[in-house]
């Protein structure tokens, strides 16, 4: 077994066991801690697939979550209740805005491409704003949240939790196997050199678009269970300052690591709980802290787990 | 084979090619000589559809690949180098020509298994680095290279592809004799089994390597014929000599 998969198998048996190490399901303060960090390690994953492998920088990947809670938020509105079908929504709906968006968008690569995300997100963003009947800027409080077949194991305690954590093993290994498979390949390819990988023969705009609707169905995901375990949702999931969060915590873990990912969304989700604790202007300690991160821990929080004098591979 | 009919292209006022027309059949090298700026690369590029010509058609074994993308040319079979080493930088020397099999074989929307154990698209790989003279180097990053190793490696992938023609721009620039010699001994071996164009300033290796010359300046072909001919032509001699004279 390499590193990443060994770091990752104590990640996640981690997350496995907490809740029977901790009296967790009292406290469940601390459970909806890890429950936001695990809904941001997931969009967070879905955007390094895009920058750490694609190359591709988004300003406007929350919208995708944003997106995929509303679709969820909607169809529970409407009276539709069952997790797996909610779950096909926000797939159809996330998926389809974001072909649109990114066959627009891949047109560009590097600074435009940064823009014209920011743009199309924002257009998101004001569109979710504009929905009065679910709430408008204020969004909507839901008073029915999804089932799995009827029941409501899913809805909060232990349940959720384990839905949450298995989305994010799901996700991870996916993302995973994706990175290492011919797609993947390609992906990288057309980071390191798109003339070259053209030149191969490869038709580099199909898998970046291909690779844009895989992260923003992921991203979709994590909306729809952020609105099961928020029992709200409002526009300020889309805003492009949580797409920025979303780069950082995915430049913080290093980029092209899914282990990474999760490392840098529980830093975030701590360091913002901890210190918003005690200093209500927590932020101006946030943004040197940041800095020191950056310059310090050049490949990011998973590369402290790497062993000294070696370089984090590729993948 | 690979036909060449009455290209034209012009940046502006500036005319790079001016009705270029060159036909190279099986198992022939075709070079192609000039001074700086006459406009080979550019030609190369609108072969290989990096650039579009203004008019004129390219066929490659018969069918008409003018207005075929750049990917669509490779997949019909044509192979190119450039002039300016283009690798990728962060594979390895093997995984760089494994993925230029991959994408001869079969789709790449292929999300699950991993690649790098795909033994088909490894074998080749293999081959080629031990054709090319880099079995030796397969594991080190490519940018870790030196530039002859970068030359070679810019060769293996255009090689590993299969490809069916061969572009090649200056693939001895920058490389020291012994390195010249050696790859000259290597396309040497190529031609008969994979006809090619070939730019060139070595003189050495054109006079090695071609069948036929076509010479070109400011755009236009002003001579072609054998190597022998050409060098006896006075204008062509003049028009790559000079550049050297000048
Ligand atoms: N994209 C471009 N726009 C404008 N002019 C260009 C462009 N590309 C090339 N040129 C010009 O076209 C002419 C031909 O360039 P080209 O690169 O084809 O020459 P070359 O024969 O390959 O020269 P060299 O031996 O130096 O490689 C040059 O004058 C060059 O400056
Ligand atoms: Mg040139």
């Amino acid at each position: 077994m390499d590193r990443p998969l060994i770091l990752a198998a104590f990640i996640f048996a981690l997350l496995l066991a907490l809740p029977l190490l901790l009296p967790l399901f009292g406290a469940a303060y601390l459970t909806g801690l890890i429950i936001k960090a695990m809904l941001l390690a997931i969009a967070a994953i879905s955007l390094d697939l895009l920058i750490g492998h694609g190359g591709m920088v988004s300003l406007g990947h929350a919208a995708f979550v944003g997106v995929g809670a509303y679709a969820a938020a909607i169809g529970l509105e409407s009276g539709i209740e069952d997790i797996l079908v909610l779950l096909l929504i926000t797939l159809a709906v996330t998926g389809l805005v974001a072909l649109v968006t990114g066959t627009l968008a891949l047109r560009t690569s590097g600074v435009y491409l940064l823009m014209i995300t920011l743009a199309f997100g924002q257009m998101i963003y004001f569109t979710l704003t504009s929905l009065a009947a679910y709430g408008g800027d204020d969004g909507l409080t839901l008073w029915n949240l999804a089932t799995l077949f009827g029941s409501d194991v899913v809805q909060n305690g232990a349940g959720l939790y384990y839905v949450v954590l298995g989305t994010l093993l799901m996700v991870w290994w996916f993302v995973h196997r994706l990175s290492r498979a011919r797609f993947g390949r390609v992906l990288r390819a057309a980071r390191d050199n798109p003339q070259r990988a053209e030149v191969m023969g490869f038709a580099v705009k199909r898998y970046q678009l291909a690779a844009y609707v895989i992260a923003a169905l992921i991203a979709g995901v994590s909306g729809l269970l952020t609105v099961q375990y928020a029992e709200f949702v409002s526009p300020a999931l889309a805003t492009w300052q949580r797409s920025g969060d979303l780069i950082v915590v995915v430049v913080l873990g290093g980029l092209a690591s899914r282990n990474g990912a999760i490392l840098g969304a529980f830093f975030i989700v701590i360091v913002e709980e901890v210190l918003g604790s005690f200093l209500h202007e927590w932020r101006l300690i946030y943004g040197p802290l940041l800095v020191l991160m950056v310059l310090f821990a050049k490949g990011g929080l998973s590369d402290l787990f790497a062993p000294r004098g070696t370089r984090r591979s590729a993948h | 084979m690979l036909e060449i009919q009455n290209l034209n292209k012009s940046f502006g006022a500036l005319a790079v090619s001016q009705d270029i027309s060159i036909e190279i059949g099986a198992g022939q090298c075709h070079a192609l000589i000039g001074p700086n700026g006459a406009g080979k690369t550019t030609l190369i590029h609108q072969i290989s559809g990096v650039l579009q010509a203004d008019s004129g058609a390219v066929l490659l074994d018969g069918q008409d690949i003018t207005r075929l993308s750049v990917w669509q040319r490779v997949q019909a079979g044509l192979g190119r180098t450039f002039q300016l080493t283009s690798v990728l930088p962060s594979f390895s020397v093997l995984e760089n020509m494994a993925i230029a099999a991959q994408a001869k074989r079969g789709s790449s929307m292929r999300f699950f298994r991993a690649a790098a154990q795909e033994r088909a698209l490894n074998t080749i790989a293999h081959a080629t680095a031990e054709r090319v003279g880099l079995s030796a180097r397969t594991d080190v990053l490519a940018s870790d290279l030196s530039h002859g190793e970068l030359r070679l490696l810019e060769l293996g992938i255009a090689l590993a592809a299969k490809p069916k023609f061969l572009l090649l721009d200056e693939p001895m620039a920058g490389l020291g004799r012994t390195e010249s010699a050696a790859l000259i001994t290597l396309l040497a071996d190529l031609r008969g089994s994979l006809p090619m164009l070939l730019v060139e300033h070595d003189m050495d290796a054109i006079f090695q390597l071609a069948d036929s010359v076509s010479v070109l300046v400011d755009g236009k072909v002003i001579a072609r014929g054998t190597p022998d001919a050409v060098r006896a032509a006075p204008g062509a001699r003049a028009a790559y000599l000079g550049e050297g004279a000048a």
